[in-house]
């Protein structure tokens, strides 16, 4: 008995609950005539494209930076990346690595920026992490009108200039991980392209955290001061953190966008840092205590709830109560989570 | 009748002991001076008088308070200050942009009553200021000092500061027993005397006080009798009238003469000439514990002990040393410049520290014993590192880790489940052997200890304290230890330097006697008291 106790305390009693309403939605979906292939297809499909991001987590809540809600910095890069690659009118699988190139220097750039500001916060990080987010979308959605783009995929037809506010990456790079080792068995369909470049990602993070500065990280997210009292450049180890959480989330849009098929500007990366807060959170996560193990068990629940709840909560009571059971699974997470200062399970 | 009495008090926290039977008698209008270091059991006594939550949540207290011969026993500090106690504490409790007159009246202001609070009831009153004024400079007067009512709290020196605590405490028109915690502590010397004579226009008034002071020389000016506590206990009851400053510091600092005790002492050994550390003109900004003018040389192979009372600055010193308060001046190790302000150029020096603040600073609570012990020297020194790629991946060697915390484990006797058991899950003391072992594992020539035995239990205490003479018996690295506990340096070290003020007020053998140290620590010079 304190054995089975100490398994469910480890596991997490939110995360329990979770897991329990997804089973549940997927043992009524066959009496309300959904495809349980086909959703499992949905929520494998929707992990793929969103598990960077929710990665992109990893290194600040490692450094004590927090949770990463200036994910829209990270994610601006990525666009920035996407629409100079589309720019340069390279097509096919080769524009995706040129988007991860062009993205890369604005990523490092900006998070460099956004980690010195960080630096100078220390105690409120999410709450101006928050803030650099929606200000960095809105003037985005000014320079997005003014770059000087030319390509006529993504510039508004009518006046020849500024960009659309959805482009699509057809031609481009729509789709490269997704149709790339994809395995078919009746309704169910497994992208075994987009699950690897995730996990080569996550070994990379993975590694990275069990080496002389990986651990530093963590030390300096565990106690800045024992950290500097061992000689740790503190503040450097923050900025280097940032940086890497700016660049996965830029990442992370991409690998989006790829799945998704279309770019989206302007107020698009506004709420995005959400689901993935929400999702290492569910994953058992805390907002100075996360693993790998974290992104992924938080992804597969949160991407299940959100594919799971709209269909069968439909199909069941014929009311779309759906999007509020998402807000309030996803933003109740984030509260709850922010309410513990530690107990995440390593 | 005796205006306060205690019987028998006791009192122990989590099966700590740190009171055990005082019993005392405070006439009215007498002057009592309480002294003892740190850790006495002073404040514990006070709290116990003013019924503060702090003695509630700890399982209470055994023995009697009584008040006019009667038994009381306060639920709270406003029971006590209802009974006619009142307390200024060492921290000022005053509003800054209030004037003092409305600092002493604070929520006792004299109302005049207008239409609105016949209305809606007496919270409406309004604050009636001629009264106000003249209610605080009677308390003023009362108290005999110069201050101005109308001055702004923000705009005072810290002596008026106290004064207009003082004030409100005497204000209350029930007022008959005051409790002034250390209050010349932060007072300059005039204003020191001008408190010494206000206390005794009090006195002079039939208002008892209590007065706790490291001040020695205050308490024969003005106290009548003097109470000397040392670990829990009253240790004697003097009369201050035929009482010296002498006898009152070897009874705090204490000694005992028995034989098991004397056997534990530090042998006498001969210092090398070699000096390993030499320190000139350091300060250190360290808040509370303020370095001001630090000269001292350590010498190859020694235990030296630095001891004092607390807020002198004993513990600012390896504190600026090792870069984590802002320090200035020259510190030397084996002839080299150590630079100041910068923790890896200390480390990289193979200096080690071990902190006082334990959780705070030497600890990382949420992680393994073996990242605890072996993360510095991971990160400073390379060691329990695997390289890859000629050095560009350097992985966490997880075997070499663990080998060398199973070492210490064993070594330090470390209660624990293993070695993968997070700190915060450790006792105080183990906690400390693993902050020692972080140390260890350094391998430094010189280490520094910072109250190594604060907050640990006796067992837990002796241990440490052997493991620290051991390592510096059989590894010849030289240990610098500071400490709050007197007997405690002097079974440990060679010599041992006293700070007061911010600065070396003497270094002595470890084997002179402690009064003499005792007197060092209360601001005299040997040579003055003599």
């Amino acid at each position: 008995m304190e054995k089975v106790k100490e398994l469910l305390r480890s596991f997490g009693l939110p995360r329990l609950i979770i897991a329990g309403f997804l089973l549940l939605l997927f043992i009524v979906a066959p009496f309300v005539e959904i495809n349980v292939g086909a959703s499992l297809s949905d929520t494998l499909a929707r992990f793929g494209m969103n598990s960077i991001m929710v990665l992109a987590m990893v290194p600040m809540i490692h450094s004590g930076c927090g949770l990463n809600f200036g994910l829209p910095l990270g994610i601006i890069s990525g666009l920035l990346g996407a629409t100079l690659s589309i720019e340069t009118g390279v097509t096919g699988p080769l524009s995706f690595i040129l988007a991860i190139l062009y993205s890369t220097p604005f990523a490092l750039i900006l998070g460099w920026g956004y980690g010195q500001l960080l630096n100078r916060v220390k105690g409120s990080e999410m709450m101006i992490a928050t803030y650099v987010g929606f200000s960095s979308v809105a003037f985005m959605s000014i320079m997005w009108l003014i770059l000087p783009y030319s390509s006529p995929t993504m510039v508004w037809g009518y006046s020849g200039s500024g960009l659309r506010t959805t482009i699509s990456t057809d031609g481009f790079y729509s789709h490269v991980l997704k149709d790339f080792l994809q395995i078919n068995i009746g309704t169910l369909s497994i992208s075994f392209g987009e699950i690897l470049f995730f996990a080569i990602f996550a070994f990379i993070i993975w590694a990275f955290l069990h080496t002389k500065t990986g651990t530093a990280m963590t030390a300096v997210g565990s106690n800045p001061i024992f950290a500097r009292a061992s000689g740790i450049n503190v503040n450097k180890q923050r900025t280097l953190s940032v940086m890497m959480s700016t660049w996965l989330g830029a990442l992370g849009i991409l690998c989006y966008q790829q799945g998704y098929g279309f770019i989206q500007l302007y107020q698009g990366p506004m709420y995005m840092a959400m689901p993935a807060v929400s999702a290492i959170l569910i994953g058992g996560a805390s907002v100075n205590k996360a693993s790998i193990a974290n992104v992924i068990i938080g992804t597969i629940l949160y991407q299940g709830i959100v594919t799971m709840t709209p269909s069968v909560m439909n199909n069941l009571i014929h009311t779309d109560m759906s999007e509020v059971l998402r807000i309030i699974v996803s933003n109740g997470m984030i509260l709850y989570a922010l309410t513990r200062k530690t107990g995440a399970s390593r | 009748m005796p205006l306060l009495e205690m019987q028998n008090v006791s009192k122990e926290y989590n099966g700590n002991p740190v009171l055990k039977d005082v019993s005392f008698k405070l006439k009215q209008g007498e002057v009592l001076g309480l002294v003892g270091e740190n850790g006495a059991g002073k404040s514990t006594l006070m709290n116990i008088l003013f019924g503060m939550d702090v003695i509630h949540q700890t399982g209470g207290y055994g023995g009697k308070v009584l008040i006019d011969g009667k038994e009381v026993k306060f639920a709270s500090p406003l029971d006590a200050l209802k009974a006619g106690i009142g307390m200024v504490h060492q921290e000022f409790s005053l509003l800054p942009g209030f004037t003092a007159a409305e600092n002493i009246l604070l929520n006792r202001e004299p109302e005049n009553k207008n239409v609105l609070s016949l209305v809606f009831g007496p919270r409406t009153n309004t604050i009636d200021r001629k009264e106000l004024q003249k209610k605080a400079i009677d308390a003023i007067t009362k108290l005999g000092v110069t201050l101005d009512p109308d001055m702004l709290v923000s705009e005072m020196p810290v002596g008026h500061k106290q004064f207009t605590e003082i004030s409100r405490e005497i204000s209350k028109s029930s007022i008959r027993l005051l409790v002034l915690d250390e209050p010349t502590a932060v007072l300059s010397e005039k204003e020191a005397e001008m408190l010494l004579k206000a206390i005794r226009n009090l006195s002079a008034q039939g208002i008892s006080v209590i007065f706790i002071t490291h001040r020695l020389q205050e308490i024969l000016d003005v106290c009548n009798k003097v109470i000397v506590m040392r670990d829990g206990r009253i240790i004697n009851e003097l009369d201050a009238a035929s009482t010296s400053i002498q006898e009152m510091a070897r009874l705090m600092v204490g000694r005992e003469v028995s034989a098991g005790r004397a056997k534990e002492k530090a042998e006498e050994r001969p210092l090398s000439d070699k000096i390993v550390l030499s320190i000139k003109n350091l300060w250190v900004d360290m808040p509370g514990e303020t370095v001001k003018d630090v000269n001292l040389e350590v010498h190859q192979g020694e235990f030296l002990g630095i001891g004092g009372l607390a807020g002198q600055g004993k513990i600012g010193i390896p504190n600026g040393i090792m870069g984590l308060y802002p320090a200035g001046g020259s510190v030397k190790l084996n002839g080299q410049e150590i630079q100041l302000n910068n923790p890896r150029a200390c480390l990289d020096a193979s200096l080690a520290f071990v902190s006082e603040d334990r959780r705070g600073v030497g600890l990382l609570l949420d992680e393994s014993l073996e990242w605890n012990v072996a993360f510095t020297a991971m990160q400073t020194q390379n060691r329990f590192l695997k390289q890859y790629l000629g050095g560009l991946i350097k992985w966490r060697d997880q075997e070499a880790i663990k080998e060398i915390t199973d070492q210490y484990i064993n070594e330090l006797q470390i209660k624990c489940t293993s070695s993968k058991q997070r700190a915060k899950e450790l006792s105080g003391g183990n906690q400390q052997k693993i902050c020692l072992a972080k140390a260890f594992a350094l391998q430094p020539k010189l280490l520094f200890v910072s109250e190594p035995t604060r907050g640990i239990d006796i067992g837990a205490k002796a241990l440490v304290l052997q493991a620290l003479k051991r390592y510096n018996r059989e590894n010849g690295v030289t240990i610098v230890m500071i400490s709050s506990e007197l007997e405690e340096l002097r079974q440990c070290c060679d010599r041992i330097a006293i700070v007061t003020d911010g600065a070396i007020s003497g270094i002595l053998p470890a084997s002179t006697p402690s009064e003499d140290f005792g007197i060092l620590m209360v601001g005299k010079t040997g040579k003055e008291a003599k």
